[in-house]
């Protein structure tokens, strides 16, 4: 039955958003406000559809219904009841539908908000929302069908993907899939503005918390990504230049990019076919991300079903590029820039040269992932392109960006003086100098580190510097320390969200860097009652210990712990072993701390618990990649509470 | 010639795409092995009804060592009956069969055993030595080695009929000791 109703409503989803993108189309030419509402009536049936097939979704999960056959290859009778629900998106068809719901409901929300505003470019927005959900609709109904019938019906299913039974697989892929259709918003207000020849700023001013939105849950789904390798996966990294992560991170570099030059174009009504060529190259590169995982042609840890759907995306990608761009060109007369850079030494240059090192980077990671289908097609060759490619062309790319951080939000516009040269960073300088010198001194050796740690300081000095002067000055007109810093926040808010979000990245690069440099590993074998030392921590083998669990059966060792003062507890870190699955699944275990995190993955084993094979890291600074998006998230919010400025 | 020019954006795109599509024509699971052409790494093991095997005892024969599991469901199930057809299609022409069962408990991988009635020989690999030695990621993966003992072909995956004929023919059609 669920199968039917199911299919049923995907197919009349199709059916509506088809008909309501072509009814914005007409109405945007000139149709009459009938059409128009039409096409918001057919929206609005859409994402309750749309609705109606996650529901069913969800109750197919949580009753069994293993005629479905996502059901049966996604669930078994063992599998925990939340993991029922995210297994909703645990694999590529129901993922899909997540996306469509999601981009639905996007919709729903532009509707509400644009109906009666910005009425020029509202049906273009509608026609170009609606022309991307059917196409998610049009996967939904063919390439990836998420209410395929399974006959006969089994009489248990085959579970969910191990890896996938965690607490990061229920917010990892929705932040990732939010950021993704994010973009989609900023992408139709683009298509909007070349299509109705309104190429100003308007639809850059529009977007702006849109554009930020999706940014964070961008950067969101990437830490969580990386939180969930770390403590999951067993091998205590959190990034492994993954073509899978690549995809994911590509749109964040040009999304970043775009953040930034917007502001030179609402400033200096500069760089309107930059803005309009990003949000074009961000929103294709989401849709590159998803035809890169799902269609199986490069090779990945992330191993993802695969089949027809690739040609789909490719074709649908194709097609956005080509019509996109395609308008981009036509519309190039229109798209002269009002004014230009007047001096090298100037925001505006700072903010140029931050987008070139973001574009350069995301070009090098796109580079990087298709150079193996590259070489196959020209020589033939199988190659692969591993972490230190990565790493070697993207490590200067990314202290260059740390740097620009610390000058793009003080110096001036147009031209800076001397004066405000001086005044904004001989003291940061100073300090990020003399944090090198100080680490230099304090002997840890690498030219990198000290580069990267001085690069920070001298960026933390310079925000703290403008901070304090400018809660300094409201001080003056007789706030109070308090008043004054809330007030400040809160009167400039995007300025300073802008401020705070740097702090976040700050911290995590500070956790990048440590965690690269300054983390230790062993592995060993130990006898029941033996020790490994590691850094300080004494790790002692005390036995195994196995036990049958709702869907899988589970070998946990137990591991004293202790450091040079007294003991802390015991570890269990534990193998999993699933019946569908062909290798054992670790369960890492860990104590997380500021500085350092213990993380220790059990190996192979005696099967009488005589023996063990253990993995012991000492991993530095880790948590500061945490710390750091919650700092983020912060910057975030500041920056997108309704603005406080009086009207210039 | 700006106006020329402009339309080079959306052409920009073009090489890229095109790239992509031809993605579609490479398997990028298709990994050729380092083995092949070298000296296959030798290996005793114990099967289940305890006698030994081991690739040096059948040296100057052709060899057909697969590698299996018995919670490898559906491939290994699929192949199970061809390589017993291809045994006893071959034992006689000096082709040896090995099976060696990696990360399986003894019971489901003996009832495998008893379900196909294989009559070549298998034995589980408990430490996973031989496994590691020949760089198997997954199973069913097969190999074929040649008289002279030298690696010749892997096949990762499902062997068919066809496949084993192919292989194996290929080997004895090479001169004769």
């Amino acid at each position: 039955m669920i199968p039917e109703l199911g299919y049923a409503a995907t197919v009349v989803a199709l059916l509506l958003a088809v008909w309501g993108s072509a009814a914005a189309g007409v109405a945007a030419r000139g149709g009459s406000a009938a059409v128009l509402a039409s096409a918001e009536r057919a929206a609005v049936g859409m994402w309750l559809l749309l609705s109606c097939c996650i529901g069913l979704l969800v109750y197919a999960f949580l009753t069994f219904d293993f005629s479905v056959r996502y059901v049966a290859f996604n669930t078994n009778r063992g599998t925990p009841f939340y993991y029922r629900i995210t297994a909703l998106w645990g694999a590529l068809e129901g993922s899909i539908v997540l996306w469509a719901w999601m981009l639905g409901l996007y919709t729903l929300v532009a509707v509400g908000r644009y109906r009666r505003r910005h009425r020029e470019f509202y049906p273009w927005v509608l026609c170009v929302l609606l022309a991307i959900a059917a196409f998610f609709l049009l996967v939904m109904s063919f390439p990836a069908p998420p209410f395929q019938r399974l006959s006969p019906v089994p009489p248990d299913g085959r579970g969910l993907n191990p890896l996938l039974e965690d607490s990061g697989m229920i917010t990892h892929p929705v932040a990732l899939y939010l950021g993704f259709t994010g973009f989609t918003v900023p992408f139709a207000f683009a298509m909007a503005a070349l299509a109705t020849g309104r190429t100003g700023d308007e639809w850059i001013v529009i977007t702006r918390r849109w554009t930020i939105t999706a940014w964070y849950f961008l950067s969101l789904g990437l830490l969580i990504g990386g939180w969930w390798s770390y403590h999951v996966l067993g091998w205590g990294g959190y990034w492994a230049w993954d073509p899978v992560e690549n995809a994911a991170f590509m749109p964040w570099l040009t999304g970043t990019a775009l953040l930034h030059s917007v502001m030179v174009q609402e400033r200096r009504r500069m760089l309107r076919v930059w803005n309009l060529a990003l949000i074009i190259l961000t929103f294709s590169l989401t849709l590159f991300g998803t035809f890169l995982t799902r269609s199986g042609i490069i090779g990945s840890v992330h191993a993802f079903s695969q089949g027809s759907i690739g040609v789909f995306f490719l074709a649908f990608l194709a097609l956005v590029l080509v019509v996109s761009l395609g308008l981009l060109a036509a519309r190039m007369d229109r798209l002269r820039s009002a004014g230009e850079v007047d001096s090298l030494v100037s925001r505006e240059s700072a903010f140029l040269l931050n987008n070139v090192f973001l574009v350069a980077a995301a070009f090098t990671v796109f580079f990087g992932t298709v150079f193996p289908l590259l070489s196959e097609a020209v020589t033939g060759a199988k190659v692969s392109v591993g972490a230190p490619f990565f790493n070697l062309v993207n490590l200067p790319l990314f202290l260059g960006l740390i740097f620009l951080m610390g000058i793009g939000p003080l110096i001036a516009w147009r031209r800076a003086s001397a004066a405000n040269l001086r005044r904004n960073f001989l003291v940061p300088v100073a300090i990020g100098v003399a944090a090198a010198a100080a680490v230099r001194a304090l002997g840890i050796g690498q030219l990198l580190v000290v580069l990267c740690l001085g690069l920070v300081a001298f960026v933390s000095a310079a925000i703290a510097l403008d901070f304090v002067r400018a809660a300094r000055a409201r001080r003056r007109a007789g706030a109070g320390w308090l008043a004054s810093t809330a007030g400040l926040l809160r009167r400039q808010n995007r300025r300073y969200g802008g401020l705070v979000v740097h702090l976040g990245i700050l911290v995590i690069a500070l956790g990048v860097a440590g965690s690269q440099t300054w983390s230790v590993q062993t592995e060993t074998t130990l006898s029941r009652g033996q020790s490994v030392q590691l850094a300080g921590y004494q790790v002692r083998f005390d036995g195994l210990s196995a036990a049958e669990e709702s869907n899988h059966f589970r070998v946990t060792g137990a591991f004293s712990v202790s450091d040079r003062r007294a003991p802390l507890g015991v570890l269990a870190p534990a193998k999993k072993f699933y019946p569908q699955e062909q290798t054992p699944i670790a369960y890492v275990d860990y104590r997380l701390g500021l500085i350092e995190d213990l993380y220790v993955v059990l190996g192979d084993f005696a099967r009488d618990g005589s023996s063990a094979t253990i993995k012991v890291q000492v991993n530095r600074m880790v948590s500061w990649l945490w710390i750091g998006g919650l700092i983020l998230t912060l910057g975030t919010v500041l920056s997108l509470l309704p603005d406080r400025r009086s009207p210039v | 010639m700006r106006r020329i020019l402009r339309w080079l954006i959306p052409a920009a795109a073009l090489p890229v795409l095109v790239l992509l599509a031809y993605g579609f024509r490479t398997d990028p699971r298709a990994i050729p092995s380092p083995l092949l052409g070298k000296p296959a790494a030798a290996f005793t093991l114990a099967t289940f009804e305890g006698a030994r095997v081991s690739l040096e005892a059948v040296r100057g024969q052709i060899a057909v060592v697969n590698f299996w599991a018995s919670w490898c469901d559906p491939a290994c199930y699929d192949e199970a009956p061809a390589l017993e057809r291809a045994w006893r299609r071959y034992r006689d022409a000096g082709v040896a069969f090995i099976g060696v069962n990696i990360q399986d408990k003894e019971e489901p991988a003996r009832k495998f055993l008893a379900r196909f009635n294989h009559t070549f020989p298998n034995a589980p690999d408990r430490d996973g030595r031989v496994m590691v030695d020949y760089g198997v990621y997954g199973v069913p993966e097969t190999f074929f080695i040649d008289r002279a003992g030298r690696v010749r072909a892997k096949r990762v995956g499902t062997v068919t009929d066809e496949i084993l004929q192919q292989e194996i023919e290929r080997l004895l059609a090479e001169s004769k000791p």
